[in-house]
This record gives C-alpha cells, sequence and structure tokens, in this order.
C-alpha cells in the first residue's frame, strides 16, 4: 500500500513567533521543526504501510525548505521519502492554495491513503486536508481516533460526546488527531539514514498549478488586554487565596 | 439586502448550539437561510426561524459521512441561489463541508474568525498567538464568501421570527468520494458539560501523571463544576480529548476557570481566555498563564490543590 503523509516544517512553537512588517506573514527562520501533530500522522503511515505488501511511505510537503530538519525527522522516523514544494510564489499562500498544491503533489506521487494532521499548529485554519480530498475526489475520514485497513478502511472518528465508526473504499484521504498512535523517537541508525533518503524538490511550475491567492491579511492589532491580577507566592496559605476568592465570586 | 447563509448541524436532535450562534450574527448581515442538516423537524425548524432564518435548505444525509454529498449539494444551490456569504462553525462536519465545497467551487475559506462583517467585501478578525494579536483578514475573489467562526464568538438569541420556509434537498451520489457511518459510540457523561459549565478545573501536564488528575475531579466534583485539560495531557493519553480546552480543543467561557499546573501555551490560552475570572496555580512565575490571571498562586499544585480540597471539604 502506498501511504502518503502530508507534513509541514514550522517554525518552533516555543519560541515566540513574528509576523512580517507589511504583508503580515509568519515569519519562517531556516531553522524549522516538524509540527509535533504531524509525527502521528507518519507513526500511523509507518504501521499500516510495514503491515501490507510493498508498503512505502512518501511525505508531502509545502514551505520553504530551510535547511530540512523537520523533514529529515520524519525520515528519520522511517519514511522512505519527501516531496517538498518550495515556490517563493506560494508565500502568503491561503488554504485552497496550499491544498491546490499539496493535491497536484500527491496525485504526482500517486498514493493508495493519503494522511495529514487535523491542523497546522502554525497556521491552524483545519480545513486543508478537506479541500485535498474534494481536488483528488476520494473521501475525507476526519478526526481519526483509530484507523483500521481491511477491503477498505474503516477508522473512529472523534464527535462531540464519543465517537462514530466510518468506513469507505480506498483510495480515501485521513486526518489522526494526537493520540491515534504512540509516535516513535527516531534511532541513531534512523537518522543517519534519513540523511541519505531521497528529497525532491519542486515548484508551482513543476505541478502545473495556479498559485493565485484570494485571502490577503488587512490588519494585525494587539487585542484588549485583561487587567492585571493579583499574584502571590504560596506560603503553605496559597489555597486560602483561593476560597476567599470563591467567596468573594458566591461560588462557595 | 445580502443574502447570508448559515451551516447548522443537527445536534442531539435540534440544531447545534454554535449553528444558532451564527443564525444570530446573520440577521445583522442579510437576510438568512439556515442550511439545516439532519433528520430534521418541525420543532427543529421552529427553532432556525425564532434565531432569524427565513428560509431553510433541509438536507438529510441518513447514514452518510456529511461533507461529501453535502459539499456537493451546497454547490448546486449556491449555483442557483448566489449567497453572499456562508458562515460555517469550527465544528468537525462544518469544517469538513466548509473544506470540501470550497475545493469544490474554486473559494478559498477564512478560518478561525471570531468576529464577521460584510460590506463590499468580507472583513474576519481572528485571534493569534494565543489572542494577543487580532488579525482582520479578507477575501479578493469572488462571493460567496466562506467564513468559519469559532464558537461563543457570539451570543444565541431569539429573534421572535416565525416558521420560516422549509425546502428539501435530495443528496447527490458522490461515488467514490462517498463514505458511511456504521456506528456511533457515546462516552458517558459525568457532571456538567464543558461547553455549558459555570465553572471550570483544569489540569495540565503540571501535575505530574496520569494518577493526579483525580485531584482536578475531586475540586470540580466540590465546586460542581466541569473538568477540563491542555492538549499536553490529551495528548499524552492522561484523559480523553472531550476534556481538551483550546485552539484544537473546545472554547469555554464559564465564570471561573481554575488552570492548575497549566504553563498557559497559545494552543490552551485562546481556548479560555475569555473566563470572567481566571485562577491560576503553577510553580513558575514566568509561566504565561500568569497573564491573563485574576489570581494567581505561585506554588506546587501537589500541596496547594490537596489543602484546597480539605478547605473545600470544611464547607
Amino acid at each position: 500500500m502506498k501511504v502518503v503523509v502530508c507534513v509541514k516544517q514550522i517554525p518552533d512553537p516555543a519560541s515566540e513567533y513574528t509576523l512580517e512588517p507589511d504583508s503580515h506573514w509568519l515569519v519562517r527562520p531556516s531553522e524549522q521543526v516538524l509540527d509535533d501533530t504531524d509525527r502521528y500522522g507518519v507513526e500511523m503511515g509507518l504501521q499500516l504501510a510495514q503491515a501490507s505488501e510493498d508498503g512505502s511511505v512518501t511525505l508531502v510537503s509545502m514551505g520553504p525548505t530551510g535547511n530540512m530538519q523537520g523533514i529529515r525527522q520524519a525520515l528519520a522516523m522511517g519514511a522512505d521519502k519527501a516531496v517538498v514544494v518550495d515556490d517563493t510564489d506560494l508565500r502568503g499562500s491561503d488554504a485552497l492554495t496550499t491544498a491546490r498544491v499539496l493535491a497536484a503533489a500527491i496525485t504526482r506521487e500517486g498514493f493508495d491513503l493519503v494522511i495529514a494532521g487535523t491542523e497546522s499548529t502554525d497556521g491552524y485554519s483545519g480545513v486543508v486536508p478537506q479541500m485535498v480530498a474534494e481536488f483528488l475526489d476520494v473521501p475525507a475520514l476526519t478526526y481519526a481516533t483509530k484507523i483500521e485497513i481491511g477491503d477498505g478502511v474503516t477508522i473512529h472518528r472523534q464527535a462531540t460526546s464519543g465517537y462514530d465508526t466510518v468506513e469507505a473504499s480506498l483510495p480515501a484521504l485521513v486526518t489522526v488527531t494526537a493520540g491515534v498512535v504512540e509516535p516513535r523517537y527516531p534511532t541513531f541508525k534512523g537518522i543517519m539514514d534519513a540523511k541519505k533518503k531521497p528529497v525532491d524538490t519542486v515548484t508551482v511550475n513543476d505541478l502545473g498549478v495556479n498559485a493565485e491567492v484570494d485571502q490577503k491579511v488587512t490588519a494585525v492589532s494587539p487585542a484588549p488586554e485583561r487587567s492585571a491580577g493579583t499574584i502571590i507566592e504560596d506560603d503553605g496559605e496559597g489555597h486560602l487565596a483561593i476560597v476567599a476568592k470563591l467567596r468573594e465570586l458566591k461560588v462557595i | 439586502m445580502a443574502n447570508v447563509w448559515v451551516f447548522v448541524r443537527e445536534q442531539d436532535g435540534g440544531p447545534s448550539t454554535i449553528g444558532l450562534e451564527l443564525l444570530t450574527k446573520a440577521r445583522t448581515l442579510g437576510d438568512v437561510t439556515a442550511i439545516y442538516v439532519g433528520t430534521g423537524s418541525d420543532e427543529s425548524f421552529a427553532i432556525l426561524g425564532d434565531h432569524g432564518a427565513s428560509s431553510v435548505f433541509h438536507l438529510a444525509p441518513g447514514d452518510a459521512l456529511v461533507s461529501g454529498p453535502v459539499a456537493s449539494a451546497l454547490a448546486d444551490l449556491a449555483g442557483t441561489h448566489n449567497p453572499d456569504i456562508i458562515l460555517f462553525g469550527q465544528a468537525y462536519d462544518d469544517r469538513d463541508v466548509a473544506g470540501r465545497l470550497a475545493a469544490r467551487i474554486g473559494r478559498t475559506v477564512l478560518s478561525n474568525a471570531v468576529d464577521v462583517a460584510l460590506d463590499d467585501t468580507v472583513e474576519a478578525t481572528h485571534e493569534i498567538f494565543g489572542g494577543s494579536q487580532l488579525a482582520t483578514s479578507t477575501i479578493t475573489g469572488e462571493r460567496p464568501y466562506l467564513v468559519v467562526v469559532r464558537p461563543k464568538s457570539f451570543e444565541a438569541a431569539s429573534s421572535g421570527g416565525g416558521a420560516p420556509e422549509v425546502t428539501t434537498v435530495d443528496l447527490p451520489d458522490v461515488g467514490s468520494s462517498a463514505a458511511r457511518v456504521t456506528g456511533s459510540h457515546v462516552e458517558e457523561k459525568e457532571g456538567p458539560q464543558l461547553e455549558e459549565a459555570a465553572i471550570i478545573v483544569a489540569g495540565g501536564r503540571g501535575l505530574g501523571s496520569a494518577e493526579k488528575y483525580a485531584m482536578i475531579e475531586a475540586i470540580a466534583k466540590q465546586l460542581g463544576a466541569a473538568t477540563g485539560a491542555t492538549r499536553a495531557i490529551v495528548d499524552a493519553g492522561w484523559v480523553p480529548y472531550a476534556k481538551q480546552v483550546g485552539q484544537t480543543g473546545k472554547t469555554v467561557k464559564p465564570d471561573v476557570y481554575i488552570a492548575a499546573g497549566i504553563s498557559g501555551a497559545m494552543q490552551h490560552l485562546v481556548g479560555m481566555k475569555d473566563a470572567k475570572t481566571i485562577i491560576a496555580i503553577n510553580k513558575d512565575p514566568e509561566a504565561p498563564i500568569f497573564s491573563v490571571a485574576d489570581l494567581g498562586i505561585v506554588g506546587d499544585v501537589h500541596n496547594v490543590l490537596p489543602k484546597l480540597a480539605e478547605e473545600l471539604g470544611k464547607g
């Protein structure tokens, strides 16, 4: 089974995010990391590929390649190869353009199953995988907490309270929630092997897609701040301050 | 007058809360049509009317996963009736339909909006960087504009409107894109629901281990509160996803939010910073949670929580 996993390199979430002054685009340093939520999709893809005949895992990503640290992280987990669409024309892409590009790259690779996270940690539009599925003309089995491959694909789909069981035939796209599976840590051998694995860098022209962008960020301003609260050091009596506050609010 | 459509998913036999919130906002933007997806009933349609919908397109997906057939039907409806804008909630099926529809009709989606205005073009407001900044975005392309709005951005209110005109729309066969819902598993609900609760007690990685989440549950029980969690401990498998508060979880606006062992990552803050009163307990005085706290206790949750439980137990 041929599995394609969509992954994204993002600025380290522990760092402070900044925007470019005029375009309001997120500043992307050359040092970017694998979006943590993508580790679940990569792990799931590896397990499903390993359990099938002729299984393979291809990573597909869009964005500035940088020093490729994030892509290498996913390759080090065990993915076979990566395709990165890196093109300055794609700076400031909206959700639809991103989906169009990813779908074109996925179609070029071929697939039985596409796996993506539910949303990225830096952009979190939360609609790109569904758009990709529509472009690929396959079902989008979303918010999976469990995946099984038989004749088709069956998932547990996260619901407001509990889950639904959803079935479809292959090829299909599945989005996975964190916790669908426990991601492995790359081994030393995995990290060394990752340096030799093929990474195909392509442009919008190579894919023949329209990179036009319809969404514009027009302004960014500070949100109204909450008035400063009372911060106290716990000297063994901190809990009494909480009780007093709850009394004041007439909660108890 | 603008032609405004609102996607409303049926939930527990009636219109979803987010759907009613969006209808309430929509009537300030123009004439409102609800796209109602579910089994449907006169009672449900009356509720849509009472929140401002003058007409309803009713789509009954049966056991189909809604996104494929509903997006396809909506694309056809939009082609015929030319809505100016379609509002969706930041919820499972809503997001799926918005995404598929967008790709089908070649319009992008403004996602995670907390406010929306419609004039010569659309203007959506988004909270970014944990809600510390507000970004405004617009679409330069053609209508309809597709906007996905976070829950609790608007308060649902009756318009006193009468029964709407209801048109039933048949769903197309979507062939290879089809998926079926073959079963549902409902997790038992204990205590108040997170989104509705007046008080929430939430825990994060500072608790140290899954077992310690029991301290959160005990205090919540004493206060009649719902329990919440950060993404970090949901990812770690300590508590189910249904408890997650934040960007990828639930948005809550309770009267009181008690954050125990929560550092206050952007991801989390955006889901709870609009609580009326925030009480935080964390041992790191530099934790971002203290920047939104009304009362902050710099201390170890393992000392503070047991004493708090004991004090509350004295009644």
